[in-house]
């Protein structure tokens, strides 16, 4: 049984049921398992993500399907309770550091927050707890940034106290949303590196969502490929890179600079297996109306 | 060092502009016609009679002359005597100075008041029939200027349901024990409360007027801020903590939100002041702003001339205010 189980999950534009912007999503994450969820921008991965954490914005709906985690559908709880569940066993790192962390609060409370007040911890239990993880994900100093402002901190820094945050709580499930694609490429490979870290050391199921094939096979053991809001193919890392499954997906690799050869030339995905995606797109819709 | 650089900076700028401000009232006021000297005089007094008061107050010299003698007491705090009551212009104006700041702190904590739970309520209820009207209400409010506001609660609280007092500052018949004239203060710390209430009836209606088109502005402008606060990351990961709605906003989005707000609430707060002539006149109010209108209908140069150079200091005060606030709610700049 799946820890994070998404089944035939659709959302479109609100009271415009045409303009679909998920269609069908079904996808599972085991317990401890890394899924990747790699798509081109704008195939609707990050909307998954805050499907399943109840963040989508106002102008998104989801039109059906079910989000089960851990063996309850959060869209038929009411939404106090769905909040305070995400709350205590999910946990986002998001995409952009510079933006993540509220300007006029220190770093320590941002941390120790959710536990105090969603999961009833005593203060200093939470500030040890904060002080611990941000020491494990190797911050000099844990003290006195805990008591900085977000803007005396670098990004890389920043990084490393939302996954620090994430973390706090102990949470089964992580949505990463492309946690390194706002970064210095020097600083994306520690940071891709510490999380890997933090996951294997602490057993956390992540999502995470790239549009980065090299990262996916760093990091997770399977994925899933997400195309216009429609999974193109599910399936696991290794057979996924030694055969893709599906025409756009093989396109896809292609287009990925190898490790071996990173300057290698880009060969873009062809018109022709994105004309040919499309149609299958429009094809499933036309299959879902009759 | 930077910080007394800056103090420096703006001190020098305070005494600049009041120094203008002294320029062109002094100067305005002797240019356009009418004559305080013949408005003292009964009918029928002799030329004679009328040269010898003009030497009285120093109006036969010439008005640069009279602005370096004047400008010469100033320096030394004598504002000069009014011509129309002969006493010191400066006991005249501090006496009347409490009503007007009591009206006008009233008239913004009102604002605040009305506008922060305009902007509150816009911003949970967004997308709702309730912020649509929230939004028609405060173009309404703003479109309409503090005095017809005045007309209109005079009509509706005055006359139709007669719950407000609509003259004057205090019931002329009761016994005043104060020895300030910040009666509103004053009144809470003898614990007077039965004055209290009759002082806050006659002021109600006035600070009203003068709040409700700041508190449309506050309103509009603190909803919009939030509004594009709460899209930002730091707010959706609050969500993703377990925080609700009303959490998120008071917490997260609210105290990034005001800072943009701030520096205008300052800007319209000093309009505000400005609207208090017009609004004590109607209200019979005794502060300042009625005394400068019956100072400039009399042509009492002296009077007319100490209530504006207050009226720039307190300008000038609240934008310093303002700028200390900014800085403190700030921690950019309260860490720089
Ligand atoms: N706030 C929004 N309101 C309506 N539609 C949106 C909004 N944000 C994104 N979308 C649409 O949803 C689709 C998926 O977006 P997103 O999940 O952000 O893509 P990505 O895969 O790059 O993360 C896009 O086609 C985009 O047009
Ligand atoms: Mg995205």
């Amino acid at each position: 049984m799946s820890f994070l189980s998404i089944r035939n999950l659709s959302a479109a534009l609100k009271g415009r049921p045409e303009d679909r912007i998920l269609r069908n999503v079904s996808l599972n994450v085991a317990a401890g398992e890394v899924r990747g969820l790699v798509g081109e921008s704008g195939a609707g991965k990050s909307m998954i993500g805050k499907a399943i954490l109840g963040t989508l914005p106002l102008s998104v709906e989801i039109t059906g399907g079910q989000i089960i985690l851990d063996g309850t559908d959060l869209l038929t709880l009411p939404p106090a309770q769905r909040r305070t569940r995400i709350g205590q066993i999910c946990a986002l790192i998001p995409q952009d550091p510079l933006t993540a962390l509220n300007p006029s609060r220190r770093i320590g409370p941002q941390i120790t927050n959710r536990l105090v007040d969603i999961l009833h911890w005593s203060r200093a239990d939470a500030e040890k707890r904060a002080r611990d993880l941000l020491a494990e994900v190797h911050i000099p100093d844990p003290d006195r940034v805990m008591r900085s402002y977000p803007h005396e901190l670098s990004g890389g820094m920043r990084q490393r106290i939302l996954i620090a945050s994430a973390f706090a709580a102990e949470p089964k499930l992580i949505v990463a949303d492309e946690p390194t694609t706002a970064l210095d490429v020097t600083v994306q490979k520690q940071i891709l590196k510490l999380i890997a870290e933090m996951q294997a050391r602490h057993g956390t199921a992540i999502l995470f969502v790239t549009h980065d094939l090299g990262v996916v096979s760093k990091v997770c053991q399977s994925l899933s490929v997400l195309y216009a809001g429609k999974v193109l193919e599910d399936t696991t890392v290794r057979d996924f890179f030694a055969a893709p499954g599906h025409a756009y997906s093989r396109a896809l690799l292609a287009a990925t600079p190898k490790y071996t050869d990173p300057d290698g030339s880009l060969t873009p995905v062809p018109d022709a297996v994105i004309a040919a995606t499309r149609a299958e797109v429009a094809d499933a819709d036309r299959m879902t109306h009759v | 060092m930077q910080l007394l650089r800056t103090f420096l900076l703006r001190l020098a700028t305070t005494a600049v502009t009041l120094f203008g401000v002294a320029v062109i009232v002094f100067f305005v006021i002797r240019v356009v016609p009418g004559n305080p000297i013949a408005m003292m005089l009964p009918p029928g007094a002799t030329e004679a009679d009328v040269a010898q008061l003009t030497a009285l107050y120093g109006l036969d010299k010439s008005i640069p002359q009279q602005f370096l003698i004047w400008g010469a007491g100033v320096l030394q705090g004598d504002f000069g005597a009014s011509i129309t009551s002969r006493q010191p212009v400066l006991d005249l104006v501090l006496g009347r100075l409490p009503a007007t700041l009591e009206l006008s702190v009233m008239a913004l904590v009102i604002a605040v008041a009305l506008g922060g739970f305009m902007a509150l309520t816009g911003t949970r209820l967004r997308g709702s029939k309730t912020e649509a009207a929230i939004d028609v209400g405060n173009g309404v409010a703003l479109s309409v200027p503090d005095f017809l506001w005045g007309l209109v609660l005079i009509l509706l609280f005055g006359v139709l349901v007669p719950v407000f007092h609509i003259s004057g500052r205090v019931t002329p018949s009761l016994e005043l024990p104060f020895s300030t004239n910040f009666y509103l203060f004053e009144s809470v710390l003898r614990l007077r409360f039965d004055l209290w209430a009759d002082i806050v009836g006659h002021m109600f209606m006035p600070a009203l007027a003068l709040a409700i088109p700041l508190a449309a502005i506050i309103g509009q402008l603190l909803k919009q801020s939030l509004k594009e606060t709460m899209n930002l990351d730091y707010v959706t990961l609050a969500r993703t903590k377990g925080y609700g709605e009303n959490h998120v906003i008071l917490s997260e989005a609210l105290p990034n939100a005001i800072l943009p707000t701030l520096t205008l609430v300052g800007v319209q707060f000093t309009f505000l002041i400005g609207g208090t002539v017009i609004i004590e006149r109607l209200f019979s109010y005794e502060g300042l702003g009625n005394m400068a209108i019956d100072a400039v209908i009399n042509r009492d140069l002296p009077l007319i001339q100490g209530i504006v150079i207050l009226f720039a200091v307190i300008f000038t005060a609240v934008n310093l205010a303002v700028d200390l606030c900014y800085a403190a709610l700030n921690p950019r700049l309260r860490h720089a």
